[in-house]
């Protein structure tokens, strides 16, 4: 019963994404479009097969930016928020601060951080993506050690507990949907970022520079490939983050709102 | 000299005293309640009944008078765990289970885990429960979790059980089950009892004494005693006492309301 459900659940999506493509490749064999402006799918698919190992090599160029970037900004993000919750005057101080540099488009950020770096490094793109996974990071899982029930307080107070048990029993416990939430939404956050950072100089290694080159240079159907592989990397970090909502549910029974 | 459950004495509770939001919540409260006893605080809304409840609990400390709890300050008895609280909102946490959460007192005083799980197990059976000890609180109705809130405050078998509106979020019918189920879990406890309400019906079914307040700054105008004898069903809500007791309460209520007019007309 389940099984049949789950496989009514597929098939339409995969129908009509066949159905997409067929359309597609009709359009462009019908009308003639010529390969600068849209190439058929088949054809894409073959650049796909033909430049497969570079396009490989792209994916994990920038998966390994956005994936270092993610661990290291939600690690700092958890650590910062700790530091916050302890020593509320330093919330006060670094709040603005850390909206000031949320504010800052990434644009004018990775240009700024590639000056800093050596030509070939990947670490200004890292630092773009810490940055903006550390924020999301950092504001939920504040709320989620600050923002407990009245009646848990009390209730925790009426046992006489201390401060470093209220933080172990009620603190942290009632962060941890948050931090889940934050993960899921910095998730796809940090792929876009990856990406979107390689536009902007550095090494030519990536998915987004093959991306600019490939097009500068007319290749359209090489340059839909990487387009394919940027699909691809994308939508596995969207699944960890349906994953990582998924084990909340089951923990939880309830999502906190999300804040961004 | 016979020790009181709680000793009063002279308490009154001033919030933000000296500033604009000034707040005379409690003003020279006198209460001693025995051990054993079912008492009920009853007033209207902002009368310092849950304040008062909090000066017992020693959540907060009044600016003057004293309050004794098993014959030592609040703030001792506290620290002792010498009563368990329940509250409107039940405060189950949501990511432990049933019986993670009836053993949370224990834990934090520290019993071992084959202790706990055998008074979690005796507790659960109490609120009659016991199938559900590995559930999570929201996969229970409102008066399951509340049940389950009061088998966590009485976990560590306290002397004295406070509680804060506790069938206040309830259904009707829930909360006529839910009063029956307090009782015959108090009796079988032995458990002194102050129990915070707005509802008249259910302060008289429950208590032996019945406190009542007046409007802010809350004072104690008049404590109803209520023999309906110790075993209360059903039938109890049809008894003829158990209609006078009502109608006693709610001209008490209605006294302190009136009083509470004169008294600013005096001030005038």
């Amino acid at each position: 019963m389940r099984r049949a459900r789950s496989l009514l659940a597929i098939w339409p999506p995969i129908v009509f994404g066949l159905v997409f493509l067929i359309v597609w490749e009709t359009i462009v064999a019908v009308y003639d479009i010529k390969k600068f402006l849209l190439p058929a799918p088949t054809a894409i698919a073959s650049a796909f097969a033909g430049n497969l190992e570079n396009v490989w090599e792209a994916v994990l160029v920038t998966g390994a930016n956005a994936l270092v970037g993610f661990v290291l900004g939600v690690l700092l993000g958890i650590a910062v928020s700790f530091v916050l919750m302890r020593f509320s005057v330093l919330n006060e101080l670094t709040t603005p601060l850390a909206v000031a540099i949320n504010a800052v488009p990434i644009v004018i950020i990775v240009p700024v951080l590639n000056n800093m770096y050596p030509a070939g490094s990947q670490v200004p793109r890292r630092v773009m993506v810490v940055l903006i996974v550390f924020f999301v990071v950092l504001v939920n899982v504040a709320k989620g050690l600050r923002q407990v029930s009245g009646t848990h307080m009390e209730l925790m107070r009426s046992y006489a507990a201390s401060q470093r048990e209220i933080l172990v029993k009620t603190r942290i416990p009632n962060a941890i949907p948050y931090l889940f939430t934050a993960m899921k939404i910095a998730a796809p956050l940090s792929v876009i970022t990856a990406f979107v950072a390689e536009y902007f100089g550095g090494t030519q290694t990536g998915l987004g520079s093959a991306i600019t080159s490939n097009a500068s240079t007319s290749k359209n159907d090489v340059m839909w490939a990487y387009v394919l592989g940027a699909c691809l990397l994308g939508l596995s970090f969207y699944v960890a983050s349906i994953w990582l909502e998924k084990a909340t549910t089951r923990q939880h029974g309830r999502n906190p709102v999300m804040t961004r | 000299m016979t020790e009181h459950a709680v000793a009063i004495n002279g308490a009154s509770m001033v919030f933000n005293p000296g500033s604009v939001g000034q707040l005379e919540a409690l003003r020279d409260i006198d209460l001693d309640i025995a051990a054993g006893d079912f008492v009920s605080l009853i007033g209207p809304s902002g009368c310092g009944k849950s304040t008062l409840l909090r000066l017992i609990a020693n959540l907060l400390a009044p600016t003057a008078g004293d309050v004794l709890v098993n014959g030592k300050s609040a703030a001792q008895a506290r620290v002792d765990q010498d009563y368990g609280m329940a509250f409107q909102q039940s405060g189950l946490f949501d990511w432990r289970s049933v019986r993670k959460n009836i053993e949370l007192p224990l834990e934090l005083k520290g019993w071992d885990k084959k202790r706990r799980a055998e008074r979690s197990a005796e507790m659960l059976e109490l609120v009659q429960l016991s199938e559900f000890g590995d559930h999570r609180p929201w996969e229970l109705s409102g008066g399951m979790q509340q049940r389950i809130a009061i088998a966590r405050a009485l976990a560590s078998h306290p002397p004295l059980l406070l509680m804060d509106e506790p069938f206040g979020a309830l259904d009707e019918m829930t909360r006529e089950h839910m009063q029956s189920e307090l009782l015959r879990i108090c009796a079988a406890a032995d458990t002194t009892v102050v129990f915070v309400t707005h509802s008249i019906p259910e302060a008289v079914y429950l208590s032996n004494r019945v406190v009542v307040m007046s409007p802010r700054p809350g004072q104690i105008t008049d404590v109803v005693d209520v023999d309906l004898g110790v075993a209360r069903d059903d039938d109890t809500r049809e008894d003829e006492t158990f209609y006078k007791k009502i109608t006693e309460v709610r001209e008490a209520l209605r006294g302190a309301e009136l009083g509470e007019t004169v008294r600013r007309v005096d001030d005038r």
